[in-house]
């Protein structure tokens, strides 16, 4: 199929770019293109105007803020991959980028298109909700700061208003003693997981996160089990006692998928906490 | 492993294909790259329920004169594929769909604009009134009485039902171990990398209606458009460029190239429809989906001594042309004792009508399916009886001294040793290692199995085979036209179509083995009704035996016109001279084939009076000697490593021990069965075409319809036996479905074998870790049960 016809527009700066969405008419954000183009391909999209910001330079940045980093939503999936920037993540979100797709998907696709197409099964959702980082939404009001955990409202869908867009992702710096774990059940490589989990252990920070992702939602952060495993280790982990929790949480799941999301977690709590 | 292969540039050759010199260079010219003054684009608009009575088709207002619905079709007819076995009910392929609607999918108008997107913002605008009926989808519900009817005036939904009844009742009362299964193949899309094209125009010049088609069968197709069309066959041209990928979906009718060839008659310009990989998914022909139920009888040492198996079919809702709606049920029913001595057999067969997408055959035809069935079995026998399952297999297969062997459903093996390729695949993939790793355990807590499977493939099936189908469509003697160019190049002209499948290369190898032409100057011409010899085309493993075995023949009848000549120029007798390099050497001197062909050509007051006036060009038919079909047979070999918390499996390793006869170049072989591997390991555990009760397609796109890529086919290994068959052409059998035959049964097999310690067991395909994880808790809840 072929896309319905559009107009289309390349802000070069952000408050252009604002005033593009703002104009009559339902306009996307053309970020990476790698989600929006097949849903418009397929006719499942069909926006009046597309606003491509991949003119934007400051989207591309990251910048050093002290406590954290600032990342320009059009800082690509590879450029994350390939590191270059030292994020004090421990590596975490250079691992979940290489896991994405492919590499063609990821030379192209960006961490704020991603965040903001809140598909379920996406990577970012999910690490960054673990990761407790923070959303920054551009409006004529100014911008303003979103936890993920509340930018995130459910499948494909998020807190930006309309006439908001993504402009960057803050990221909370690390203690050297933090230890993370991600894990996905996949049927064949860079394909969307059946069952996604993060953990993150930050002793220092007194920090511990479990997500639960690829939900058909917006990911599930269980927080009492990651504050058990913080506190008793490995052991208070065990694959029933995971699954107990998840299935309390999200009782909705089948019984396979209630294995597989369980077991996705627990993969990742032992990667952050295995000796 | 050294490379298999003989020196030179003839038969067993590993010679480099000729054709990839344009394809590597992305210079191959499919349907879409063809590019015309005047070309407009058709977009189909297809109906969005699986069962409706339609009611009214509108074009919007002043589109009327681009958007095209059955009733403007006037004097189109159906398609129609009748089988000459008894109780076989023919339906009626409407081109557009006609008083009902029978799948999701299925086209209702097509419509017509300067490009694609333009033509499909006019069927967005195009107005149904559907009205809707109850859809069947289930095919075992379909069985039911009251189930909801695909074609009302049947009474039921069944295309046929076939019966062998083998006098199993003693075997059943006495066979001392019985085990019974249920399987389930799952549907699938082919998925070529070139989907479905057609580009038609009218020729003014030549009085014809062209129609460039990627399909397997050109000489078929003009048949079947002249039949739908009305038209007197000369006045078609069917020409199929380069075609990227068959696998069975392009070698039948299809009711897009009925109706874009009619519009371009209507509408005297070029028009074309390419379809998506939507469309593809969603509407194109389906496969595979079988349902088995099976019943082994054995003795204590788990050698069969009965078969009775019921075969279900999903079918879809109509048939496709020629190959009919039964093809799949025939061949299952008489395939499914597969390579084995089966001393007694009952098979009941049911090809059922459903609202889907019609059913079509895919490389291998129903045996994956069989070999899915019979080889799952044989593995539960072993199981059954506490045995090592690659030994019961050994024991139950047809052994060498046996061979010609007659089968219990009068399949002639002609030749081979069956045992010897799974000896060979046994020790190629190191089953003792194997066995012992198991003991040793996995330190990541997977666990580790292997599967064998082994199956003969009916290569060449041919007239007789073909003529008890009753199909309209029954092949006989193929021919090739080889032509030496006045300076001394060959030209082969075949009727069949190279599909991806290298017969550019292995036509000229077979020409090279007799004439000593470099093949570097043979061209190969195919793929157009106007300049080949007639054939019924690419399907069914035919081509290298039947195109093969003709340009042989017609290159004999060359050779002999050709030493005539250079015996009168040389000034010696016929007998006298041979050919070799590429010259004609007598007892004393030698000419090349330039010279002969520049004399007969340019200088024929050199020729004598009494010369061949044939000259240098012959058109020779061949049929082999038994033409019931040449029988490769192969064993495949899986190793997998499955994770018990998640069912995802992972092929560690795969090994192919193939007989395909005499082989006319190994590495084509090799890639034919490495490529067709990697579509049955796609069938073994990832492609899933699932339907919703309501009949709509789940798996809309490439994120839902899993295909397996490079990281999931692995670097598979391949030995070599080679048995000419006595009946064909040096010895030549076919090769290109066999590949895709094994890999659901090996894999699947491997799969159980990691989880027999578990008590757990897997009988359907795609083996998802949905499917695998849900046989493993199964297990252990019946564990905790007990």
């Amino acid at each position: 199929m072929k896309a319905a016809a559009f107009d289309y527009v390349a802000p070069q700066t952000v408050a252009a770019a604002l005033d593009a969405l703002d104009a009559e008419g339902e306009a996307r954000i053309l970020a990476g293109g790698q989600s929006l183009a097949p849903l418009l391909n397929l006719r499942l999209a069909t926006p009046k105007r597309l606003v491509d910001i991949g003119r934007i330079a400051a989207l591309r940045r990251i910048e050093d803020r002290g406590d954290h980093h600032r990342i320009g939503a059009m800082v690509t999936h590879a450029a994350i991959e390939d590191g270059g920037m030292a994020l004090a993540d421990h590596g975490m979100l250079a691992h979940v980028a290489a896991g994405i797709a492919y590499r063609a998907v990821r030379n192209r696709g960006t961490i704020g298109g991603s965040l903001a197409h809140a598909d379920p099964s996406g990577d970012w959702p999910s690490a960054l909700m673990a990761l407790d980082a923070r959303a920054v939404a551009a409006g004529r009001a100014g911008e303003r700061e979103i936890a993920i955990r509340d930018f995130l409202r459910g499948a494909f869908a998020t807190a930006l208003e309309p006439g908001e867009m993504l402009t960057a992702i803050l990221l909370p710096k690390l203690s050297a003693a933090a230890r993370w774990g991600y894990y996905k059940i996949v049927r064949k490589a860079g394909e969307f997981p059946e069952a996604i989990g993060a953990a993150l252990f930050d002793s220092e920070r007194r920090r511990a996160r479990i997500v639960i992702g690829a939900l058909g939602s917006a990911p599930l952060p269980l927080d009492n089990l990651a504050a058990r495993a913080a506190e008793k280790g490995i052991e208070a982990v065990a694959l029933d006692a995971v699954e107990a929790a998840l299935r309390e949480a999200a009782p909705d799941l089948d019984r396979i998928a209630l294995r597989h999301h369980a077991v996705a977690a627990r993969r990742a709590i032992l990667e952050a906490l295995a000796p | 492993m050294q490379a298999h292969g003989k020196p030179g540039t003839g038969i067993g050759a590993r010679l480099r294909r000729k054709e990839d010199a344009r394809f590597l260079a992305g210079k191959g010219n499919y349907v879409s790259d063809i590019a015309m003054p005047g070309l407009m684009d058709v977009a189909f608009l297809r109906s969005p329920v699986a069962h409706a009575r339609i009611r009214a088709v509108t074009a919007p207002a002043g589109a009327e004169d681009r958007v095209f619905r059955a009733e403007d079709l006037g004097g189109v007819k159906p398609m129609q594929a009748q089988s000459g076995i008894p109780g076989y009910r023919a339906s009626d392929y409407p081109i557009l769909a006609t008083g009902k609607v029978r799948f999701v999918g299925e086209a209702l108008a097509m419509c017509l604009g300067r490009n694609r997107a333009e033509a499909e913002d006019l069927a967005g605008e195009v107005t149904l009134d559907l009205e809707e009926l109850p859809p069947v989808v289930d095919m075992l519900a379909a069985r039911r009485a009251g189930a909801p009817l695909v074609h009302e005036h049947w009474g039921d939904n069944l295309f046929l039902t076939t019966a062998v009844d083998g006098r199993i009742d003693e075997v059943a009362r006495t066979a001392p171990v019985v085990v019974k299964r249920e399987y389930r193949m799952a549907r699938q899309c082919m998925s070529p990398l070139e989907g479905k094209g057609v580009l038609a125009y009218w020729d003014d010049r030549h009085g014809q209606l062209v129609v460039v088609t990627s399909t397997q069968v050109p000489h078929i197709i003009r048949t079947g458009l002249a039949e739908c069309l009305g038209l007197e066959q000369r006045l078609i041209r069917v020409i199929a460029p380069d075609v990227g990928g068959g696998f069975g979906y392009k070698c039948v009718l299809q009711p897009e190239e009925v109706a874009v060839a009619w519009l371009a008659m209507k509408r005297r310009h070029p028009v074309r429809w390419i379809e998506d990989r939507r469309e593809h998914l969603t509407a194109g022909a389906n496969a595979r989906q079988h349902h088995y139920l099976v019943t082994a009888y054995a003795d204590r040492r788990g050698k069969l001594l009965g078969l009775d198996a019921e075969v279900s079919v999903d079918v879809g809702a109509y048939s496709v042309w020629p190959f009919t709606a039964c093809l799949e049920a025939a061949q299952a029913g008489g395939n499914l004792p597969g390579p084995y001595v089966v001393p007694a057999y009952r098979c009941k067969t049911y090809s059922i009508a459903t609202n889907k997408p019609p059913f079509c055959p895919y490389r291998g035809v129903a045996r994956p399916g069989v070999c899915f069935a019979i080889e799952l079995t044989i593995d539960a026998i072993a199981r059954a009886v506490g045995r090592e399952p690659a030994e019961v297999r050994a024991e139950n297969l047809v052994p060498a001294s046996a061979m010609p062997y007659n089968n219990i459903t009068n399949k002639h093996y002609d030749s081979g040793d069956y045992p010897k390729s799974l000896r060979m695949a046994m020790e190629a993939i190191d089953f003792a290692g194997i066995r012992a790793r198991q003991r040793r355990g996995e330190a990541d807590g997977r666990r580790i199995g292997i599967g064998f499977s082994t199956y003969t493939e009916q290569s060449a099936h041919g007239t007789k085979v073909f003529a008890s189908w009753g199909i309209p469509i029954v092949p006989g003697y193929e021919q090739a036209t080889v032509r030496l160019t006045p300076d001394g190049g060959l030209e082969i002209r075949v009727g069949t179509q190279s599909i991806g499948q290298g017969l550019e290369t292995t036509l000229a190898q077979v020409a090279s083995e007799i004439l000593t032409i470099d093949p570097a100057r043979i061209n190969v011409v195919h793929g157009d009704t106007a300049l080949t010899p007639y054939s019924t085309g690419a399907y069914a493993s035919r081509s290298m035996v039947m195109a093969g075995g003709a340009v042989s023949r017609s290159s004999t009848v060359l050779a002999g016109r050709i030493a005539r000549i250079g015996a009168h120029l040389m000034q010696c007798r016929t007998e006298e001279v041979r050919l070799a390099e590429g010259r004609v050497f007598g007892p004393a001197g030698d000419v090349s084939l330039e010279e002969i062909a520049k004399v007969w050509y340019l200088r024929p007051d050199q020729l004598p009076e009494d010369v061949d006036l044939g000259g240098l060009e012959a058109t020779v038919g061949y049929r082999p000697k038994v033409d019931t079909g040449a029988f490769s047979y192969a064993t495949h070999a899986a190793v997998v490593a499955v994770d018990p918390e998640t069912g995802v499996t992972q092929i560690l390793d795969y090994v192919i021990v193939e007989d395909c006869g005499t082989l006319v170049n190994p590495m084509i072989v090799e890639g034919q069965a490495f490529g067709g591997a990697a579509q049955g390991i796609g069938t073994a555990l990832y492609e899933e075409s699932s339907y919703d009760e309501a009949g709509q397609p789940l798996a809309s796109t490439l994120i839902d319809y899993l295909l397996p890529g490079t990281t999931e086919v692995p670097a598979m290994r391949m030995q070599h036996i080679e048995t000419p068959s006595p009946y064909t052409e040096h010895g030549i059998k076919g090769v290109g479905e066999g590949g895709a035959i094994a890999p659901p049964a090996a894999i699947v097999n491997a799969i159980n074998d990691a989880l027999a310690p578990l008590g757990a067991e897997l009988g359907e395909t795609p083996a998802t870790p949905r499917r695998v994880l849900a046989a493993i808790l199964a297990a252990s809840e019946r564990q905790a049960a007990e």
